[in-house]
């Protein structure tokens, strides 16, 4: 009887090397005449572990990791084709600690099934979710995606039922979907590993969206730095197109939709919805004025519903299980789950989807296992490169959207950066104003020069030149830059500055009582 | 001439073009004023003799957003929108002047200024110039640091010449090349602080495909780009 041994193809197992461990377990096993099937599934997200190989044996998936090419021999020594022990063993997979608590729901197949191959997705409820919307009406799915209190995941947090609802109700010869996929933050990575690890969610999403607001089309904008995501997801999108899941007339249900992936141009700002429509229509990104808002004059002028991979990647199982499941997850005004992704200075980073709600420690001691370096923690960037810092004094904090906000920060796309007690925060602030100078799309003003003169002051701030004239100049500049950019690149720069200078001016050789 | 073109006051500048549509009712600092539907706050701020200052926006071209001292506030409505890209609505009410909203626009002109030669603004008669006097700003508190200063005057065309260290980079001239003549000839090249206009491939305007109309130099607020002919004994850089 074959045994089937999971090995990754997610981008970051293959950068630790998990295409030679495969190749390794394969040769290994024919050398040793064993029937095993390799299966190259998504990561599960626990990052330290990568290359992750998982065993199937009758009790379940045993997981053994990091595994280099030279452990496989001594892996087959030890029987772990049936799940025998060995110092890289974890026991069941599903009974890992990092693993059990979390609340998978968007992820719920990522690192389980083979990415690319329907038949499996479809054995783990794939396509349920469009199989309800198409016994609904278009409101109805709206309705429901309203009701789940579902609202984006790339940054702006805005309720994804309502953005679909504007595009329902405008009238227009042809509507778009247009999925962001530039996932251009700092310490990011959960779009990445949707497209990598479970494809068809995002395909399935895409399509209850356009039924949804009647669109017959959409596009995947992915970065370019992608490759793997790239080349999985048009593998599926033809894979589905096959089996009559896209295209015409989809299983017979009357509607149709379609999906093209584009790639993008390697420009932070094209990640800012406007400025990636223009980059779609094939110009180079530039920020357009809102209103018109993209659901009224979209891609090409047409009303476009522009969502980030992950809120698409959530709708399935909300139209499968039901709004009231989604929304029994989270806190608040935020409902449901949110994918983290631990990443900086720790020593178990990697994905860790929980409901709204969990608190920062939770994450960063119990998922993030600490510090990698073992010093003390001293700050955290939440939502980016634009998101603002905290220090420990906020690690009970829970994570939701009101809750960071009321404390002067972001949840943005989910990304947790950790830094211990050699940070320098001076130097964090000026980088974050270099960041934006490099990054802006040059079009308005307090940015394209405000940016440059952010650094220029922080830097002069840090040589000790002027520092009370300077200080205050950078905060007048600040506020100019947060109440008149056009977008939130320039819009959101104050946050990292401003909150590096609120909890730690000591760095920039100010006296607290400065800054407050 | 455009004005008759386009049935304007002559001599005024609205801001963005007119339009046609279904009359529009809103308040500008108090002041009624009945504007079609689609016309720019900045428009209707015009019409009703509150004129707020811009500099990226002129009535020969659509409006562009990226000044950002056009700014307003509007009752009930959180921020600053740009009047020039804000569209009026039955019953709003907009406000052009605030404490808060001449902070701000002070901080975007200090902005300009600290990429501006210092020479250049005291006897400067440009809209900039206008600008900065309506606005009530002639310093900025940013000591030195990187500046545009040091590109070359462009001197190739016989009519014109483009001198790079007054250029805003308000995009007017390539707006207007694209817009009124319909020849692209101009662009903005580079992001963030480095944008800066080029003529075609970064030529200089002679061997560009420029063809001389005039448009840009017409649209330009600060006299980047500017007639050979106002400089006498030729134009020399302060
Ligand atoms: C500078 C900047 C960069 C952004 N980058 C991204 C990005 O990489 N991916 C993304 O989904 N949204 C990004 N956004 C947010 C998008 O503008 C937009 O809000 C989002 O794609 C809408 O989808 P959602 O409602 O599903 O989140 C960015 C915004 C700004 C201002
Ligand atoms: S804030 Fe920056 S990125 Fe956004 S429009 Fe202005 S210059 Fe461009
Ligand atoms: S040359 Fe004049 S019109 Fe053109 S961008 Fe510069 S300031 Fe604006
Ligand atoms: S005039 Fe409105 S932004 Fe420039």
């Amino acid at each position: 009887m074959s045994v089937t041994v999971y090995v990754p193809r997610d981008a970051a197992a293959l950068a630790l090397g998990a295409d030679a461990t495969a190749t390794a377990v394969e040769a290994e096993a024919k050398r040793r005449g064993e029937d095993v099937h390799v299966v190259r599934n998504g990561s599960r997200g626990m990052v330290w572990l990568e290359p992750l190989v998982e065993v199937q044996t009758p009790a379940g998936r045993v997981a053994y990791g990091p595994v280099a090419p030279e452990d496989v021999p001594g892996l087959f020594d030890a029987g772990f084709l049936t799940g025998g022990d060995h110092g890289l063993g974890h026991g069941p997979t599903d009974q890992m600690a990092w693993l059990k608590g979390q609340e998978r729901l968007t992820f719920a197949r990522v690192g389980i099934t083979d990415p690319l191959a329907l038949d499996d997705y479809l054995a783990h409820a794939g396509y349920r979710g469009l199989k309800q919307a198409l016994e609904l009406t278009p409101a109805e799915i709206v309705a429901q995606v309203t009701e789940s209190g579902l609202r984006g995941r790339g940054g702006a947090a805005f309720p994804t039922g309502i953005k679909w609802d504007t595009v329902l109700k405008a009238e227009a010869p042809q509507k778009y979907i247009a999925c962001n996929a530039d996932e251009g933050d700092s310490g990011t990575f959960s779009d990445r590993m949707i497209m990598e690890g479970d494809p068809f969610a995002l395909i399935e999403g895409m399509t209850i969206a356009g039924r949804a607001v009647g669109a017959t089309f959409g596009y995947i904008y992915v970065r370019s730095e992608y490759p793997h995501a790239i080349r999985a997801l048009r593998s599926a999108i033809d894979t589905a197109r096959e089996a009559g899941w896209l295209g015409n007339d989809i299983r017979g249900s009357g509607t149709s939709f379609d999906i093209d992936v584009r790639v993008g141009a390697g420009a932070y700002i094209c990640g800012e919805e406007t400025s990636m429509l223009d980059s779609l229509e094939g110009k180079r990104g530039m920020i357009r004025p809102k209103p018109p808002l993209p659901a009224i004059e979209g891609l090409f002028g047409m009303p476009t519903a522009v969502n980030n991979v992950v809120s698409l990647a959530s709708v399935p199982i909300i139209l499968d299980r039901g709004a009231k499941y989604y929304a029994d997850y989270g806190v608040g005004r935020s409902r449901g789950t949110l994918p983290i992704q631990l990443a900086g200075n720790l020593k178990t980073p990697g994905l860790v989807e929980k409901a709204f709600g969990v608190t920062l420690r939770e994450l960063i001691e119990d998922y993030g296992g600490g510090t990698a370096s073992g010093r003390p923690p001293r700050a955290v960037q939440i939502g980016g490169p634009l998101g603002a810092y905290f220090d420990e004094s906020h690690f009970d904090l829970p994570l939701d959207y009101e809750e960071l906000s009321e404390n002067l920060g972001i949840v943005g796309h989910g990304g947790i950066v950790v830094f211990d007690d050699t940070v320098d925060m001076a130097e964090q602030a000026r980088f974050a104003m270099e960041f934006c100078g490099i990054e802006s799309c040059g079009k308005c003003t307090p940015c394209r020069v405000g940016s440059t003169r952010g650094t220029e002051l922080i830097e002069k701030i840090m040589h000790g030149e002027d520092k009370s004239t300077n200080h205050q100049q950078l905060l007048g500049l600040l506020d100019v830059m947060e109440n008149a950019s056009l977008c939130a690149l320039g819009g959101m720069a104050h946050l990292p500055v401003m909150s590096a200078l609120r909890l730690f001016p000591e760095d920039f050789g100010l006296e607290a009582s400065h800054v407050e | 001439m455009w004005n008759e073109i386009r049935g304007l006051r002559e001599g005024v500048d609205y801001g963005t073009p007119p339009r046609q549509g279904q009359p529009v009712t809103l308040t500008v600092d108090g002041v009624e004023v009945t504007v079609p539907e689609g016309s720019s706050v900045m428009l209707a701020a015009v019409e009703a003799g509150r004129a707020v200052p811009k500099l990226c926006a002129t009535d020969m071209l659509e409006s562009f957003g990226s000044c950002r001292v056009c700014l307003v506030e509007v009752e009930g409505r959180r921020g600053f929108p740009a009047s020039c890209t804000l569209m009026v609505a039955p019953g709003m009410e907009v406000r052009t002047q605030s404490e808060r909203l001449t902070q701000l626009r002070k901080g975007v002109m200090e902005l300009y200024l600290s990429d501006f030669p210092e020479a250049e603004i005291a006897d400067g008669w440009s809209e900039f110039h206008r600008t900065l006097d309506d606005i009530g700003i002639k310093t900025h508190g940013y000591g030195t640091g990187r500046v545009h200063f040091d590109l070359p005057v462009d001197d190739s065309n016989p009519y014109f010449l483009f001198d790079p260290a007054k250029c805003i980079v308000c995009s007017r001239c390539v707006r207007a090349c694209e817009e009124v003549q319909g020849t692209f000839a101009l662009t903005i090249q580079g992001r963030g602080f480095d944008s800066k206009v080029a003529a075609s491939q970064d030529d200089p305007f002679m061997q560009s495909e420029c063809v001389s109309c005039g448009a840009c130099i017409q649209a330009c607020p600060s006299h980047a780009l500017v007639e050979k002919s106002l400089f006498s004994g030729g134009y020399e850089r302060a």
